[in-house]
């Protein structure tokens, strides 16, 4: 990663950000991404949310067997690793997820009967996996050359017994909360394109964490900009 | 799948539409119950649950059956010792299963992606809505709990898996019941007791509604598989009672806003209520033991 012969890009950005309509609870984790550390895949980065680290990869568009070869789009695949043990329901629940976030906005009509595919291995879990690995395999997307209609992103929400919102929770956080929300909003008109949640909660609450990741995912959607900004702009 | 001879048999066939602009949408609730002492082999198991959940009507769509096995009571370690981190829970353990039968779109062999989703779905439903407290599982603390295997089996795939095994699951564990069981101090075995078994606590009704969604501006409820498949994006809300949601199911599909999510919630709302006036008319229509 260090040191290595392709030009890559390493941003640090602090985005500790203090908006939200609640008060101290509602700021985002330092995040951090660097794309282009692998040499074989097509593209890759790696996120960091806090601790959370989540390392992507991807190929494509490349050959694609028969068998699953769509006539008129790119079929598009993700693999998930989790970081100790072998890949189990929950991980394949959490691959459909992603595929079908990936598959709204990557453009596979460019490239029919080929084959686009994500590979994500959890580097480390403290909170927010789901979120990161969103973040991460969008960031390697990007990094691929994958056309897109729009970048997405991850943001998660956990709700304590009194109901007080908190953004990117940590682990404890995650499982001290009463729910936990994870969302994946697109960055043209921030609409919902995923949401997967846990726990019990009221209409009213849910409406109030999807305004609160909408606010958000801006500083997310910032991010990604600046720091493609900062690559393209050195090479 | 052991069959056991249906000696009685009630079912309730309802008729409720949803009018909308949405679209109309026919849903029947068949449940049929096992009379579980007379005509019985020994060495079956009397706490078997079943019920089948039939939706849209005539045409044979999504059916279920769950069965929960605990046939095996009878053997030494046959219950499980509770995990570790929980002394005092048991465990409920779901399985999706789409076979052949159901689709052509199914092969036989390890449970494919459709079939792993659907059970992580079911988990989580169960773990979110808290529908019975693995507390209540627990027959010793530390050493004997219930293990509850909830199989869902399909045996017609026409779209909207999730609402059905929703429905499957929900009224299948409303039939559960299990024998008490103590524990001899003497030989630290368990012992059955058949004659004397009670239902399950069920706290909460959960149920599925789902839409299938295209190109961000049409919703069409309870989506046929033809319409899933062409649809391009799904979601399903998961509702109890009280209006308190368990899950909010989108996996991935093109966007929605804010209002048109408002709009699902409150057609969840009425959905619930449908299906909730229905369980009870056809629970409170069975013959009782």
């Amino acid at each position: 990663m260090e040191g290595a012969m392709q030009t890559e890009s390493k941003i640090r950005a602090d985005s500790r950000t203090e908006p939200g309509p609640r008060g101290p609870g509602c700021s985002l984790r330092h995040f951090a991404c660097e794309q282009n550390l692998l040499s074989r895949p097509d593209g890759s980065a790696s996120f960091l949310q806090g601790d959370t680290s989540v390392l992507a990869g991807v190929y494509g568009p490349a050959e694609v067997k028969i068998s699953k070869e769509i006539f008129n789009k790119a079929t598009l695949e993700v693999i998930l690793r989790p970081k100790t043990g072998l890949p189990g329901v929950a991980e394949k629940s959490r691959e459909r997820l992603i595929r079908n976030t990936c598959e709204a906005v990557v453009l596979g009509a460019l490239h029919p009967r080929t084959s686009i595919t994500v590979v994500l291995q959890v580097v480390s879990d403290a909170g927010s996996l789901l979120a990161c690995c969103l973040n991460a395999a969008c960031m390697a997307l990007v990094d691929a050359g994958v056309p897109m209609r729009a970048l997405f992103c991850g943001v998660t929400c956990a709700l304590d017994s009194d109901g007080t919102l908190m953004l990117d929770p940590t682990a404890k956080q995650e499982k001290e909360a009463r729910a936990v929300l994870t969302f994946a909003l697109d960055s043209v008109e921030r609409k919902l394109l995923m949401s997967t949640t846990k726990g019990l909660y009221s209409d009213a609450e849910l409406q109030q964490c999807l305004a609160a990741a909408q606010t958000a995912s801006t500083h997310v959607f910032r991010f990604y900009r600046e720091s493609l900004q900062r690559r393209y702009s050195k090479s | 799948m052991r069959e056991t001879t249906l000696t009685s048999s009630t079912s309730t066939l309802v008729h409720t539409t949803l009018p909308s602009t949405y679209q109309v949408v026919q849903s029947v609730l068949k449940v049929l119950k096992r009379n579980s002492s007379a005509g019985r082999r020994g060495g079956d198991t009397q706490a078997q649950a079943r019920a089948q959940a039939q939706i849209r009507g005539r045409k044979m769509a999504a059916g279920f059956k769950t069965v929960e096995p605990l046939e095996y009571y009878r053997r030494f370690l046959e219950f499980g010792a509770p995990p570790t981190d929980a002394p005092d829970k048991g465990y409920v353990v779901p399985n999706v299963d789409l076979s052949p039968l159901c689709s052509w779109r199914f092969r036989s062999g390890p449970p494919g992606e459709e079939a792993q989703v659907a059970s992580q779905f079911i988990a989580d439903v169960i773990e979110n809505s808290q529908i019975i407290q693995k507390e209540d599982l627990c027959i010793s603390s530390g050493k004997l709990a219930w293990v509850l295997y909830c199989d869902l089996i399909c045996l017609n795939h026409d779209g909207n898996i999730l609402d059905a095994c929703t429905f499957a699951l929900l009224a299948a564990l409303k039939n559960v019941q299990l024998p008490e069981v103590t524990i001899n101090e003497e030989t630290a075995l368990a012992e059955v007791n058949l004659k004397k078994k009670s239902y399950l606590n069920i706290r909460t009704h959960p149920v599925a509604t789902s839409f299938a969604v295209f190109d961000d501006t049409l919703l069409i409820v309870d989506p046929t598989e033809e319409e899933e498949h062409l649809a391009t994006g799904t979601l399903t809300v998961v509702m109890d009672e009280e209006g308190k949601l368990c899950c909010l199911h989108k996996p991935g599909g093109s966007g929605l806003t804010g209002a048109k999510l408002q709009d699902c919630m409150s057609r969840a709302v009425t959905r619930h209520k449908e299906v909730k006036k229905l369980m009870d008319e056809v629970f409170k229509s069975m013959k009782p033991k």
